[in-house]
C-alpha cells in the first residue's frame, strides 16, 4: 500500500513537472465549438472490429442550447505522438480536439488545466509547508530552549492560533486585501497565511522535543564543550525533531491544498485565467455542472488521490497527532 | 479543579474579545468600504463621500473601534450596512443553522466512529491473544476490521470540501436527495423536509470525522490491550467483551476527548466549505457575503459568534477531558 501511495505521488509530481509536454493543449486555448464537451475516449478498435493506431471519434454538437454532444462514429481522428512538443494530441485539433477529461465552460481542455493546476496547488502547498516548518521550528526551538517567560508567551500565542478555525483566519486575512489580486501576489499572500496558520502545529511538537532533549547527557556534553546556544539548538537539538517534522509536513500539505481550493472556490483565491485546482472547481460550482458535466469535478478527484497518496505513505507513522488537521 | 476551569474561562473570554476586535480592525483596514463597494464604479465621489458620512465610515479606526467596543459591552453589535438591520437580529438565525449542522455531524461522527474504533482496535495483537479463539469468528472479525480500516483511510483523504462535492454530485445524479439549501420552496418547513436537506451536508461534515475518531479510538484501544488493569480484570473472570466495551473503552477515551477541543475548530472550518457548496444558510455563508460587501459590523458579528462557539467548544472539551482524566486539571 505504501508503494501504491508513493507511485501515486510520483506520477502526480512528474505529470505536474512536465505539464507542458503531457498536456495536449495550452491552458488558455479555447475551443469555441466545444463548450462543456464531454471527455473523448481514445479507441484502438473501430465499430467494425478492426484495429487501428489510437484514435478518437469527434464530438458533434447535438443541441446548442443544452450543450449536448454526440459521437460522430463515421470519422476516425488519429492521435499523434509528439506533435509540436506535446506527448499525445489529436491530429486535427481544431475540428476534433482531444479532451481526455472533457472541456470546461470556456471550451478549455480540463486535463491540461489539471496538470498546470497541480503545479500551482502542489507548489503553493509545499512552499507554504516549508514556510510553516521554518517558522514553527524557529518559534518552537526558541520556546523549548529558552523556557520560562518567553516559552510561556510563545506557547500561549500558538495555543491561541491553534484553536481558531484556520479557514476563517485565512478568509479574514485574505479579505483584508483587495478582492482581486494578480496571481503572483495571491501566491505569496496565501503562502504567508498558510505558513502562519500551520506554524503552531510544528512549534508545539518541536518545543516538546527540544525541551526533553535538552535534559539529556549529550546536550549537557555539547554545552560543556563550549557550544554556543545557537549551535546547540540548531546543530544538536533541532535535528531530533526531524521525524516529527516530516510527519507533520505530510499533514500540512493536504490541508493547504484543500484550503487553496476552498478559497479559490469562493472566489477569494487565484483569479480566473490561472489554472489551480480551486479555480477549476469554481467553474464547476453550479448544480447543472454537478449533474451534467461531472468531468469538471476532476480537480476534486485529483486532490483526493494526492491526499490518499500521502496518507498511504505515512500510514505506518501513525501517531495521534496525524489526525489533527489545521484547516 | 476550580482554578483550572477559571483559567480556561478567562482564556475563552479573551478568545471572543480578541477574535472580534481583530476582525473589526482587519475588516476596517481592508481597501474599499461598504460605500465604495455598494455604489459601484460609476458613482460620483461626492455620492460616495456622502454615503460614508451617513454610515459613519469616515471616522478614524481608533474612534470607530472605541465606539464599537463600548456598544458591544452593552450587547449592541451595530447595524448591518447591507441589510440595514441590527447585527444581533441577523446572527442568531445563521448561527443556529451552523450549530445544527456542526453538532449533528459531531454527534453522528462520535456515535459511529467510536464503536468502529473499538471493533478495529480489539483485533490488534494484544486483544486477539486474550480472546484465544482464532477460529472462523476470529477471521471474520479480522476481515471486518480490515474493511473498516481501509474505508477509514479513504475517508481520511476526503476533507469536507471533497466529500460535499462528491455527495452533491451523487445527490444531483440520482435525484434522491435535495442538493442545496435548508428547506424546499414548496411544502417546506416540515421536520422531514429539514431532515432530508440535512443528509448531504451532515454526511459531508461527519464522514472525515468518523474516520478520524475510528483511527484514534482504535489506536487507543490497542494500546490498552495488555495493560495491568485489563489483565487483572480478565483474571477476575470478567468476560472479555465486557472488559473491552466497559473498562478498556473508558480508559481509551482520553485521546478522543483531547482532540475534541481542536475538532470544534476543524468543524467550523469544514462547515464553511460544506455550507458554501450545499448552500446551507449558516454563519460561513453570512460571513462570506458580509466580507464581499465590506459590511464590517456584520463581519465582526459573525466572527464574534464563531468565536463564542469556539470558546464554548473548548470549555466543553476541557470539561470532558477533566472528567475522563482528572489529572489534566491538576497541571
Amino acid at each position: 500500500m505504501r508503494r501504491f501511495g508513493l507511485a501515486l505521488l510520483a506520477v502526480t509530481v512528474v505529470a505536474a513537472a512536465f505539464a507542458p509536454v503531457v498536456g495536449p493543449y495550452a491552458i488558455d486555448r479555447q475551443f469555441r465549438g466545444f463548450l462543456n464537451a464531454p471527455p473523448t475516449r481514445p479507441h484502438v478498435i473501430d465499430d467494425s472490429g478492426s484495429w487501428h493506431a489510437p484514435f478518437i471519434y469527434p464530438w458533434r454538437l447535438a443541441s446548442q442550447l443544452e450543450q449536448r454532444y454526440e459521437e460522430d462514429r463515421s470519422t476516425r481522428i488519429r492521435l499523434t505522438w509528439f506533435p509540436g512538443g506535446h506527448l499525445l494530441t489529436s491530429s486535427s485539433s481544431d475540428r476534433a480536439p482531444f479532451f481526455l477529461l472533457g472541456a470546461d465552460s470556456y471550451g478549455r481542455d480540463v486535463f491540461s488545466r489539471l496538470l498546470y493546476g497541480a503545479r500551482i496547488s502542489l507548489g503553493l502547498s509545499f512552499v507554504a509547508a516549508a514556510g510553516a516548518t521554518l517558522l514553527g521550528a524557529l518559534l518552537g526551538g526558541i520556546a523549548g530552549y529558552a523556557g520560562g517567560l518567553l516559552d510561556d508567551a510563545l506557547m500561549r500565542g500558538s495555543d491561541f492560533v491553534l484553536v481558531l478555525p484556520a479557514m476563517y483566519v485565512a478568509l479574514a486575512l485574505r479579505s483584508a486585501l483587495k478582492l482581486v489580486l494578480p496571481p503572483f501576489e495571491v501566491f505569496a499572500l496565501l503562502t504567508g497565511i498558510f505558513a502562519i496558520v500551520g506554524a503552531p502545529f510544528i512549534a508545539r511538537g518541536v518545543r516538546a522535543i527540544v525541551r526533553s532533549e535538552k535534559q539529556l547527557d549529550y546536550s549537557a556534553a555539547a554545552a560543556s564543550l563550549g557550544a554556543s546556544h545557537l549551535r546547540l539548538l540548531v546543530r544538536h537539538l533541532l535535528p531530533a525533531a526531524r521525524g516529527f517534522i516530516a510527519v507533520e509536513i505530510t499533514m500540512l500539505v493536504p490541508s493547504f491544498i484543500v484550503a487553496e481550493a476552498t478559497l479559490s472556490y469562493v472566489g477569494l483565491g487565484f483569479p480566473d485565467p490561472v489554472a489551480s485546482w480551486g479555480t477549476m472547481l469554481h467553474d464547476a460550482s453550479t448544480v447543472r455542472a454537478f449533474a451534467d458535466f461531472p468531468w469538471l469535478l476532476s480537480p476534486a478527484a485529483a486532490m483526493f488521490l494526492v491526499v490518499l497518496g500521502l496518507n498511504l505513505v505515512m500510514q505506518d507513522e501513525s501517531a495521534s497527532m496525524r489526525y489533527e488537521r489545521p484547516l | 479543579m476550580l482554578a483550572y476551569f477559571a483559567r480556561r474561562l478567562v482564556f475563552a473570554v479573551f478568545l471572543v474579545f480578541a477574535v472580534s476586535s481583530a476582525s473589526l480592525l482587519l475588516a476596517r483596514l481592508a481597501p474599499g468600504d461598504y460605500a465604495s463597494e455598494s455604489l459601484g464604479l460609476g458613482a460620483r465621489r461626492e455620492t460616495i463621500d456622502e454615503a460614508r458620512e451617513r454610515l459613519g465610515l469616515n471616522r478614524s479606526i481608533a474612534s470607530q473601534y472605541r465606539d464599537w467596543l463600548v456598544r458591544a459591552a452593552h450587547f449592541d453589535f451595530g447595524r448591518s450596512l447591507q441589510y440595514d438591520r441590527p447585527v444581533s437580529d441577523l446572527i442568531p438565525e445563521s448561527a443556529k443553522n451552523t450549530a445544527i449542522l456542526a453538532l449533528t455531524a459531531l454527534v453522528v461522527a462520535t456515535l459511529i466512529g467510536l464503536p468502529l474504533g473499538v471493533i478495529t482496535g480489539k483485533q490488534q495483537a494484544g486483544w486477539a491473544g486474550g480472546a484465544g479463539k482464532a477460529g472462523r469468528a476470529g477471521r471474520a472479525g479480522g476481515i471486518i476490521a480490515g474493511a473498516i480500516r481501509s474505508v477509514s483511510l479513504v475517508l481520511l483523504s476526503l476533507p469536507p470540501l471533497l466529500t460535499s462535492l462528491f455527495l452533491v454530485f451523487a445527490a444531483a445524479k440520482t435525484g434522491l436527495l435535495p442538493v442545496g439549501g435548508m428547506t424546499s420552496s414548496v411544502n417546506g418547513g416540515t421536520v422531514g423536509d429539514l431532515l432530508s436537506h440535512m443528509v448531504v451536508p451532515v454526511a459531508a461534515l461527519a464522514l472525515p470525522l468518523v474516520a478520524m475518531f475510528e483511527r484514534l479510538q482504535s489506536q487507543a484501544m490497542s494500546e490498552t490491550a495488555g495493560q495491568p488493569f485489563v489483565i487483572a480484570t480478565l483474571a477476575r473472570g470478567v468476560p472479555l467483551s465486557r472488559v473491552i466495551w466497559r473498562d478498556a473503552l473508558k480508559n481509551a477515551l482520553r485521546p478522543v476527548a483531547s482532540v475534541y477541543g481542536l475538532v470544534i475548530g476543524t468543524l467550523l472550518s469544514g462547515s464553511f466549505a460544506v455550507e458554501t457548496i450545499t448552500a446551507w444558510p449558516g454563519l460561513g455563508q453570512l460571513m462570506l457575503t458580509a466580507l464581499r460587501a465590506r459590511d464590517i459590523y456584520l463581519v465582526t458579528g459573525c466572527a464574534a459568534a464563531g468565536s463564542i462557539f469556539l470558546a464554548a467548544g473548548t470549555l466543553v472539551s476541557d470539561a470532558a477531558l477533566a472528567i475522563v482524566d482528572p489529572r489534566t486539571a491538576e497541571r
